[in-house]
This record gives structure tokens, C-alpha cells and sequence, in this order.
């Protein structure tokens, strides 16, 4: 097991969709936003299983997500984390002085973190907000 | 309502024949009227004119390319920004005002009734909701129809009750006022990229001629006897050489005369002439063709036309002639906005800088002018320019001075930088009239009120009409400098908008009670269109058929204009 | 017996499909199924029709953490006085909404000097810079339908975004000039991963992530036939951006659809100019248009609306008592990491969820109203929440789709018993506010 460095999108995908609008505060929402879609090869590289939970870090903060393997790929060398606020945990605030930040190209790192628990959406942002970090 | 009366004015109306004559003005009930009590409040206009509210017949003020021009624009907005007022919202915009400073506006320079000049079918619903937020002045809207599939078809196969019904339909549909014509063909031709530039080029695949789009719906309009007449904006616009399409698009109108019921006698209104007399074959050759395009009008009684004064400004120009627009961007390389409807329409934007110094600005200044002065009849030929494709409203009351005031059009042909060349090409140095109140009125209240049928309502003084009143601060027999006239037509003295004051001290101290107008007309049933328009809507539209209708609440104060045509 | 409401608009993204059929109980109180919707939809009405374990109360943040019942009124009052005592607060949002609540609240911003801004600011606000800086040549999406042959996808994945959008517009619908449907066109997606767009086009450029500003550049040169130099360009072959070129220069009527991969990578508006600019070349040779795939329902309407109200389409800052804008200073994002905020108001969106974390916590810090019918991260960190009908399924209103159409929303059901609207609930608002600032 190791940690490595990868380039993270954000984005939708159907089930963020559907699961959002039946609730951000159920399980089905964190299911389907509260996890990182990684290829095939970067699995190898950090030697997990896939679906173990992992903890994504970057400039900007960290979080923990369940890593599962890519659904539209092959993409090495760049993991997907579906937009929410598990991805917003890591996305750069950079706007460049355009006023948008930059929720497409954040360097990250993933290490395993099997015994960590991924949190639901409101879980997430109120310890962000509230906790002791 | 309260009363009012405006005292010893210098009164100008053509509905009633009072040429500068002093008298009395009369407000009771929203209307004029012949007499009030003695609790009506005295206005003193002593030494001031007096005349109704003015109407301007085309005008881009509301809509989805108005609205992409505001937010495209925000260099517009620089240096305009008006705080929130006691009675007023914030405002700003030069050439592409907000809707509530394009309702200031107006009402301060003593506009009260304004046509919005092209309307997307499509897009009516927004249209509407601009036209809602626009406060004081009443308002109407023009949906295109020159390249709208329906009409083609129907046309195409000489269904002229079709026709008909279709418009019947789309009016109502789209509380639409009258039928608005841009670039016949054309704008369905620059759906593949291309352009109808004389009204014998075939429209591609639709096998009809911009000739034939013309004369049907013009024949239409006329069976259906609407308020307006067809309003057109031919093809071939802003090119050298053009005024010949435009003399060839005017023909198809020769002798025909008017059907309806509202006192209108032309059977069809020419948009922005200025845009459409131009000579030459290229920039370098460019001339004005104003004289040969005004004596046409001159001897045809039966068609109407707007100027489109070009007013030096920079500006935005905005049109459903898409074409045009995309010619545009490629001559100045400003930024080009393009939208395309389907079945309905094209239209494009681009920013434009009117150069005193550009040879070809300052030849279209003229051209403007020149239009507004060789005409015979001013009760046929109206002040606009294109807002604000060639200025901005708030420019109105700068052309007005050029029109009465020889000596102004002469010191700006003297201080242009090509000034011999701009003389050259073009008549205005040797046209020494200068037209008087009278006609200015003629030319912005009862020439355009009438021409939109709307006579007996807006643009004049007689007892029962509209009490519509504008009082200036200005002396037509004491001016001594020019820039009177434009000091007192930018901002009235006070304004009364169906017979509330708007206006009082030059600023806005009222919203009025804005109307929009529209016109139902009543047709046979039509079952053949009825499942011609289900059948479009289901293959080839984007929106239900029964998402279409603009509701009524986006037109919550309306004027409907029910025209039998059974 | 039941209840069938035809042409329903369905209120989740810019596709603003009209054509839904949603079934109802007689009482027009439960919705029983929904027709034609694509799943997000679908959920959304069906949803927002189970009111078990919906919130029908505003409600207020206690120490604790919990919340508190409490009613409009006081809800009104908060809201009015904080947004009053504020000297600049924020109000963000309006996607989620209708065109006569953004109205209304814009009254309320002028009067109290604050700053409005809809989630273009995070999602097409660099789109709306571009446009400012090059234009939008474009067209409806009917025309789409009607003429194209030659679909782009530029960074967006409406299988996942827009579900409906390839059937009822883009990919697969016959319309007039295109009878054999998906058979006439040519489709290309550019994308850095195999999406389930992807998979539908005959062409995948799969360009390096953030690299899209090269490939646009390297696309409008070789639509010029200019000579690219290096073998791989932004990740793809040369070959393929001359064929590419080739396929968009000899189509009869093209159309560029972009999203967020453009707008939120690195490049930004920059980005756009440069696609922006590729069609506008295109049309020196054939016909072409480009469209944003907007994200919110009526993100467009709220554009729009500020657009004649103010003269921007976001991002709008009332604080000095005149309009300004200026994206990379008044953007709620550049606001909010400044700390220039004093007060935080969110109506129909959740940027709890979709603000980079350290924009989040900073709006945890402030007095703030979250106006949502959901729960959401945002209104689980804001001062009160004030559940609301949801607009387009419990209260109609005006929607403007991505290219700018309005289409008028629909009611189907009631909103659970006592439940305000947006517009009722900014109109109690506007009131207050006039009645304080009378003071």
C-alpha cells in the first residue's frame, strides 16, 4: 500500500443527480457522491482493493471517500470525484480573478484509509464547519 | 382621477389643427377633455409648448436581443448609473438601458407609447416580461414574420385564408401587435449561411421569393384589416447600392390601398429607410440615395416610413436580419452575437462605432437627415433611429434640433474629418429646410399614432383621446441657439401619461399605469391550420404546443385591439 | 380515479424538457407516477410529492446544533433584519427558482445594498465572461434539431448532465433538413475520459486534462489549414484534430455544445474565447452555432432577469447604490474567501454543497438564511431554513432554458398545507425590509 499523486475532476454523473434530488441527507447521496473513481493501473499503483475507503488530500483540505473503480474509463492518471461537497472538501477555492474556482484539474493524493468512515453530506460540512479542524 | 389644466401654452396638434396657437389643455378621467371643474389643478405653460405624448413606431427596447446585448455589454453601463430614486429603481445603460431607465427615458423626453420592433414568436414570453418591467410608457411588440415556415408554405401554395388565420393565431398567441417583416428570405437563408439580397432571390429550399413573402403578407394584413400595416426591413441592408432593392420592395406596394377600420391609409411601413438609400457599389463610391428613396414616399401616398437617423454615438446594433449582423462583425471585428429560432427567425448583435471621423458614418448622418427633409409629408415619415441600431433613443431630441436647424447640420458637415468627401456624396449641404414645431409633431405623435391606427387614442389633443400631454420649455418663434431645442426635448417640464403626471421638473415622479397593447383578430375557424401548427409543433419545434401561448398574466395591464375580420 | 397534467416542464436542468405527463390523485395532492421525465426528474417529482420526511416549518440553528421550529412571520422578520442591519450582504442563488421570485428579490437586494449573484458563479460564469469579451454566434435548440449535422460535445457529459438533451435536440431527434435522425450527423465528444457520451461519438478526442485551450487553438488552425507542428497535441494525435477539423468544416450546419470541463479548467473564459472564436472561423466556411449546457433549470432565467433589471448576468454588486460587476471581485466565491460579507442569504441553491470548503465554512460564520425545500448542506449550517413549495411542481412560474427560451413552469400538486412560496415568502420579505428602512 502506498500513497499516490493524481490529477482529480469533479463533475456530475446520473446517480448524483438522482440521489441529490431524493435527498442530500440520506445514505443514497453519499453512495453515490462520497467516493473517487479511479483507473484500473492506479489501483495497482496504490494496492488497494477497489472499494475501500481512502483519504484524499490535497492543497485545500481532505476528506475520506470510498475508491471505486473508474465507470467511464479508461482515464489513468486522473480520478473523479462526482461534484458534492466530498470533492468540494478538495477543490481549489483559485479563481484567478475570474470568480470561479477550479473544481477540474486539483492535484491530489490518495492514501488507503480502510478503517475510516465515510460521512454523510451533512455530517461532512457541519464537522468542516464546526469541528475541530 | 384628479383633473388638470395646462394654461396658455403655445398648443401644436394636428389631430385638431392648432398650430402654435395659444391655448388650454384639458386632462379629466385619463382623457382630454373639452372642460373641468374649477378644482383641476393650473399648470402655467406660458411661453412653453405644449403637444401630446409622442409615439415612437419602432424601437429595439425589449427582448431576448436586447437583453443579450445588456449582458454582453457591460462596457454600456460605464459612466450611466443612476442611485434608486424616491420613485425610481436604479438604472443605467447608454445604448442598451435597463428596462426601467428605458421607461424613464422616454417619459422624461415625452414619449408615451413605443413599439417594440422585432419579437421573436418564440421568445414573446420574455419579450412581455421585459415590456412588464418597463414602467410609465404603453407598449406593444411586433412579432417577425418574413421568414416564419407557416407563412412560406401557405404562401407557396396561395392559401391565403391560411394566412391569415396563422397571423390571427400568432397575434393572439404571442399578444403580438402587428406583422413585422425583416429581411424577407433572408433570415432563413443564414440558417445554411446564406442571404436573400434582392426580393427576387429565392429563399433555399422553400422555393418562394422575398416579392412573394412580401405581397402575401401584405395582402393578408390588408384582409385581415389590422390596426398596422405591414412593417418591413428589407432586404439588403446596410450594403452600397441597396436603395434599388429598397425601391424594388416598395413597388410591390404601389397602388394598393387600405382595408381596416382605424383611419391607417398606408398599406405598408418602411423601417430605418436610412439604412436602405444607400448608392455606390463599394465604401469607396458610398453616396446618399435619400432624394431618389423620399420622392418614391413623396409620390406614393399609401406606404409610411421611419428615418433610422444615424446619431454619431457608439452603440449597439441588433436585428433579426442575422446576415446583416455577421457582415457587420466581419467589417468592424467587434464581437458578434447570432440567434438563430427555429421555424421563426434569425437575429444577430454587434457593437458599433458611428465615427465622425469614418467617411462612411458621417455620409449615413446625412443620409438620416436628408430623408427627414426631402419629405413632402411629414404625417408620413416619422423620427426614429433604429434604437439603437443607429443611436439611442435618448438621441431624439438631437435629431429633432438637426431637422429644425439648418445651422447645426452645417457646423457638423464642416467639422467632419472628411468633410468634402461626406458633402460630396450627399445632398444635405444644399438642403436648407428647417422643419418647424408643427411638423415635428406631425413627424412623433399623429403621423406614427395613425399609421399604427391608433389616432382616435395616442398623439393628439382631442377631447376624449388619451390624455397624453407634454409640456416643454421651449419657444418655437424665440429660439436663439440650436441647443435649445435639444436642452428642452431631452426633458419635459412635465409629462402626463393617460392622465396622471410622470413627469413633473424634468425627473420622473410617477410609474405610471403602463398598458400593453395588442390586437385580437377574429377569423373563421380554421381547422386546416389548427392541425397544420399540432403537426409543426410536434415534429419540428423544441417546445409543446401548449407551452407556447404567452398567459395573460405576463400581460397584466393590457390595451387589446379586437379587429373582426370574420 | 386520477388526475393527468400534460406538458409539464420538468425543473431540474437547462434542457427544460416540456413534454412530461405526471399522474396525480384526484386531490391533486400525491403524485403517482411521471411520464417521459429521464430519472433525475422523475425523482425530483416524485420526491417532492412524499412529504414524510419533507420540512414544512422554517426552523432555527439552536447552540446545540438542532434546530427549532418557528414560524414564517419570525422567519420574515429575521430575514428582513438581517439582510437590513447587514452593510453588505450576499444574495445568492435564483437557479432554482422562478422569474417573479428573482424579481422580487432583487427589489429587496437594491434596497438593501447587497450583492446578487446565481450559480453561474461556479458552474457557466466564465461562459458569460467570454461572451463579454468575443460574442456567442448560437441558436435554439429546435434549429439543432431541424438542421445539424455536426454535434460537438466540448467537455460535457449530458448523458450524466442532461440526460434528455441527445433525444429531444441533439444526437438522435429527426427534425425538418434531418430526417434519418443520428444517421446524418457526425458526432464528436472531447472529453479526457471515456464518458457514456463519448461512447456515441464517431470521433473521441481525448484531450489532456486542461489542455482544452491548445486543442481549441490547434482546431482553429487547422480549420484554416494552417500546419500543426508536434505529433500529439493536448494528449491527441494530430491526425485525429485534422480529421476533426475536417469533419466540422464540411457539414452543412454545425453546433458546439460545452460544459464545465471548459469552464472550470484551468484557462477558464479563456477557454471559451478560444471555441467561441472556432465557430465563429467555422462560419467562413459553413454554418455553425454554440451552446452552453447550463446546469440549473432557470440558472438562465436569473441572467436574464438581472440582465434588464441591472445590465449584468451575475455577480451583481447594489452595495455602492449603482450596479457593478466585475466577476473576479463581486463573485460570491472572491467575497466570501475575503471575509467582505457580513450576511449570507440563499434562495434555489446549495453551495454548502458545491462551494470549495473553505467558501462553505466561511458562510457557517455569518448570519444566514437558507430558503430550499430540501435539507441540504446548506441549510443544515444556516441560522434559519425556510422550507419552501417547490417551483415547477407545486407553484408554475417562468424558466428560461439553455438557449434562452422561456418556457412557463407548471403547478401539478399542492405544497404541503401552510407552505409558502419563494415569491410569497420574498414578497413578506420586500415588506418588512420597507417598512424597516421607512424607519
Amino acid at each position: 500500500m502506498s500513497t499516490i499523486t493524481i490529477n482529480l475532476i469533479s463533475g456530475r454523473t446520473i446517480q448524483q443527480g438522482v440521489s441529490m434530488e431524493g435527498g442530500k441527507e440520506t445514505d443514497k447521496y453519499m453512495k453515490a457522491c462520497g467516493i473517487i473513481e479511479i483507473d484500473e493501473s492506479d489501483f495497482k499503483r496504490l494496492g488497494i482493493m477497489k472499494n475501500t475507503n481512502v483519504k484524499v488530500k490535497s492543497q485545500h483540505g481532505e476528506v475520506i471517500v470510498k475508491a471505486i473503480e473508474a465507470t467511464q474509463g479508461p482515464h489513468p492518471g486522473v480520478a473523479f470525484i462526482p461534484m458534492g461537497p466530498w470533492a468540494n472538501s478538495v477543490t481549489s477555492p483559485e479563481t484567478y480573478s475570474t470568480g470561479m474556482p477550479t473544481f477540474k484539474g486539483v492535484p491530489i493524493t490518495i492514501e488507503p484509509a480502510d478503517r475510516e468512515k465515510v460521512l454523510n453530506s451533512i455530517e461532512l460540512v457541519r464537522s468542516k464547519c464546526w469541528g475541530d479542524e | 382621477m384628479s383633473e388638470y389644466i395646462i394654461k396658455n401654452g403655445k398648443v401644436y396638434d394636428p389631430k385638431t389643427g392648432i398650430k402654435g396657437d395659444v391655448a388650454d389643455v384639458c386632462i379629466k378621467d385619463g382623457k382630454i377633455a373639452d372642460k373641468v371643474s374649477s378644482k383641476a389643478k393650473v399648470i402655467d405653460a406660458k411661453g412653453k409648448t405644449v403637444m401630446a405624448g409622442a409615439v415612437d413606431i419602432h424601437a429595439h427596447v425589449a427582448g431576448p436581443k436586447v437583453n443579450e446585448g445588456r449582458n454582453y455589454r457591460p462596457e454600456d453601463k460605464l459612466f450611466t448609473y443612476k442611485p434608486t430614486g424616491k420613485n425610481t429603481r436604479m438604472s443605467g445603460g447608454f445604448s442598451i438601458p435597463t428596462t426601467f431607465k428605458t421607461g424613464y427615458e422616454y417619459a422624461r423626453m415625452g414619449y408615451t407609447t413605443v413599439m417594440e420592433a422585432a419579437m421573436p414568436p418564440l421568445y414573446a414570453r420574455h419579450v412581455h416580461e421585459e415590456i412588464k418591467d418597463t414602467p410609465i410608457i404603453d407598449e406593444g411588440a411586433l412579432p417577425v414574420f418574413g421568414n416564419n415556415w407557416f407563412v412560406f408554405e401557405y404562401l407557396k401554395n396561395n392559401e391565403m385564408d391560411n394566412v391569415c388565420a396563422y397571423i390571427a393565431w400568432l397575434l393572439k398567441t404571442t399578444k403580438g401587435y402587428g406583422i413585422k417583416i425583416v429581411n424577407p428570405g433572408g433570415s432563413e437563408a443564414w440558417g445554411w449561411g446564406e442571404n436573400c439580397t434582392t426580393v427576387d432571390d429565392p429563399v433555399p429550399y422553400f422555393d418562394i421569393t422575398p416579392a412573394e413573402i412580401v405581397k402575401g403578407l401584405l395582402t393578408a394584413n390588408e384582409q385581415l384589416g389590422l390596426p398596422h400595416s405591414i412593417h418591413i426591413h428589407s432586404n439588403n441592408l446596410g450594403n452600397p447600392g441597396n436603395y434599388e432593392t429598397t425601391l424594388a420592395t416598395l413597388k410591390i406596394a404601389e397602388g394598393v390601398k387600405a382595408k381596416n377600420k382605424f383611419g391607417r391609409e398606408q398599406v405598408l411601413h418602411h423601417t430605418h429607410v436610412q439604412f436602405h438609400s444607400y448608392g455606390g457599389d463599394s465604401w469607396v463610391n458610398f453616396e446618399s440615395k435619400a432624394k431618389e428613396v423620399a420622392e418614391y414616399f413623396n409620390k406614393n401616398k399609401n406606404m409610411t416610413m421611419d428615418l433610422g437617423c444615424v446619431t454619431l454615438d457608439e452603440t449597439t446594433t441588433m436585428t433579426a436580419d442575422g446576415p446583416f449582423e455577421h457582415h457587420l462583425t466581419s467589417l468592424n471585428h467587434l464581437k458578434w452575437a447570432n440567434v438563430d429560432v427555429e421555424l421563426e427567425t434569425s437575429s444577430g448583435i454587434v457593437p458599433y462605432v458611428y465615427d465622425p471621423n469614418i467617411k462612411v458614418c458621417a455620409i449615413q448622418w446625412a443620409i438620416g437627415l436628408e430623408l427627414g427633409l426631402y419629405a413632402k409629408d411629414p404625417l408620413r415619415t416619422f423620427i426614429t433611429t433604429d434604437h439603437p441600431n443607429a443611436g439611442p433613443f435618448t438621441r431624439y431630441p438631437r435629431v429633432i434640433k438637426w431637422l429644425m436647424s439648418d445651422k447645426s447640420r452645417q457646423e457638423m458637415l464642416k467639422g467632419f474629418k472628411h468633410s468634402e468627401k461626406v458633402i460630396a456624396a450627399t445632398n444635405l449641404a444644399s438642403l436648407d429646410r428647417e422643419l418647424s414645431m408643427f411638423e415635428i409633431v406631425q413627424m412623433t405623435r399623429a403621423g406614427p399614432a395613425k399609421a399604427l391606427g391608433l389616432e382616435n387614442v395616442f398623439g393628439g389633443l382631442a377631447p376624449g383621446m388619451d390624455a397624453d400631454v407634454v409640456v416643454y420649455n421651449l419657444n418655437e418663434d424665440k429660439i436663439k441657439n440650436p441647443e435649445e431645442i435639444e436642452t428642452a426635448f431631452s426633458a419635459a417640464d412635465c409629462v402626463f401619461k393617460s392622465g396622471t403626471m410622470v413627469v413633473e421638473n424634468r425627473e420622473v415622479i410617477s410609474n405610471g399605469n403602463k398598458r400593453t397593447l395588442w390586437v385580437d383578430a377574429k377569423v373563421p375557424e380554421n381547422k386546416q391550420v389548427e392541425r397544420d401548427v399540432q403537426m409543426k409543433f410536434l415534429k419540428f419545434y423544441s417546445m409543446t404546443i401548449n407551452n407556447y401561448e404567452v398567459s395573460n398574466h405576463y400581460v397584466p395591464n393590457p390595451y387589446v385591439i379586437e379587429v373582426d375580420s370574420n | 380515479m386520477s388526475k393527468t397534467v400534460t406538458d409539464v416542464i420538468c425543473p431540474f436542468c437547462g434542457t427544460l424538457c416540456d413534454d412530461l405527463v405526471v399522474v396525480t390523485d384526484d386531490e391533486g395532492k400525491k403524485i403517482l407516477s411521471v411520464e417521459n421525465a429521464c430519472a433525475i426528474g422523475a425523482e425530483k417529482f416524485l420526491h417532492s410529492s412524499d412529504h414524510s420526511h419533507r420540512v414544512t416549518r422554517p426552523r432555527k440553528l439552536q447552540e446545540d446544533g438542532s434546530f427549532k421550529e418557528i414560524t414564517y412571520e419570525e422567519a420574515i422578520e429575521y430575514t428582513a433584519q438581517m439582510l437590513v442591519n447587514a452593510k453588505k450582504p450576499s444574495m445568492y442563488g435564483w437557479s432554482s427558482t422562478n422569474c417573479e421570485s428573482q424579481s422580487v428579490g432583487h427589489e429587496i437586494a437594491e434596497l438593501c445594498g447587497a450583492l446578487v449573484d446565481n450559480t453561474a458563479a461556479v458552474c457557466h460564469g466564465t461562459t458569460l465572461v467570454a461572451v463579454q469579451n468575443v460574442g456567442i454566434p448560437s441558436c435554439t435548440l429546435g434549429e439543432v434539431k431541424n438542421r445539424a449535422d455536426r454535434i460537438i460535445f466540448w467537455g460535457s457529459n449530458p448523458a450524466h448532465g442532461h440526460p434528455r438533451h441527445m433525444s429531444r435536440y441533439s444526437i438522435f431527434p429527426r427534425g425538418y433538413f434531418t430526417g434519418k435522425g443520428q444517421k446524418q450527423r457526425k458526432i464528436i465528444v472531447v472529453d479526457p475520459r471515456c464518458t457514456d457520451t463519448s461512447s456515441l461519438a464517431d470521433v473521441h478526442l481525448q484531450v489532456e486534462q486542461g489542455y482544452d485551450y491548445e486543442l481549441l487553438q490547434a482546431l482553429r488552425a487547422a480549420v484554416r489549414g494552417q500546419e500543426l507542428t508536434g505529433d500529439i497535441i493536448a494528449g491527441v494525435p494530430k491526425e485525429k484534430v485534422y480529421e476533426a477539423a475536417e469533419m466540422l468544416k464540411s457539414g452543412r450546419f454545425g453546433v458546439i455544445f460545452f460544459g464545465m470541463g471548459v469552464t472550470q479548467s484551468l484557462g477558464k473564459d479563456h477557454n471559451i474565447d478560444a471555441a467561441i472564436m472556432l465557430t465563429k472561423d467555422l462560419n467562413d466556411y459553413t454554418k455553425f452555432s454554440i451552446i452552453a449546457m447550463r446546469g440549473h433549470y432557470n440558472v438562465t432565467g436569473s441572467g436574464q432577469v438581472l440582465g434588464w433589471q441591472f445590465g449584468f448576468p451575475y455577480s451583481v454588486d447594489l452595495s455602492r447604490g449603482f450596479a457593478r460587476y466585475n466577476p473576479g471581485e463581486t463573485g460570491t466565491i472572491e467575497v466570501l474567501k475575503r471575509k467582505e460579507i457580513d450576511a449570507m442569504f440563499v434562495l434555489g441553491s446549495d453551495p454548502g454543497a458545491h462551494f470549495p470548503m473553505q467558501c462553505v465554512k466561511e458562510i457557517s460564520k455569518l448570519p444566514s438564511v437558507a430558503i430550499d425545500p430540501h435539507i441540504t448542506p446548506t441549510t443544515s449550517i444556516c441560522k434559519v431554513h425556510v422550507p419552501v413549495a417547490f417551483v415547477g411542481v407545486e407553484v408554475g412560474g417562468n424558466c428560461y432554458r439553455m438557449d434562452n427560451v422561456p418556457i412557463e413552469s407548471r403547478k401539478v400538486v399542492e405544497p404541503p398545507e401552510g407552505m409558502l412560496t419563494d415569491q410569497q415568502f420574498l414578497e413578506g420579505v420586500l415588506k418588512r425590509v420597507r417598512e424597516l428602512k421607512a424607519n
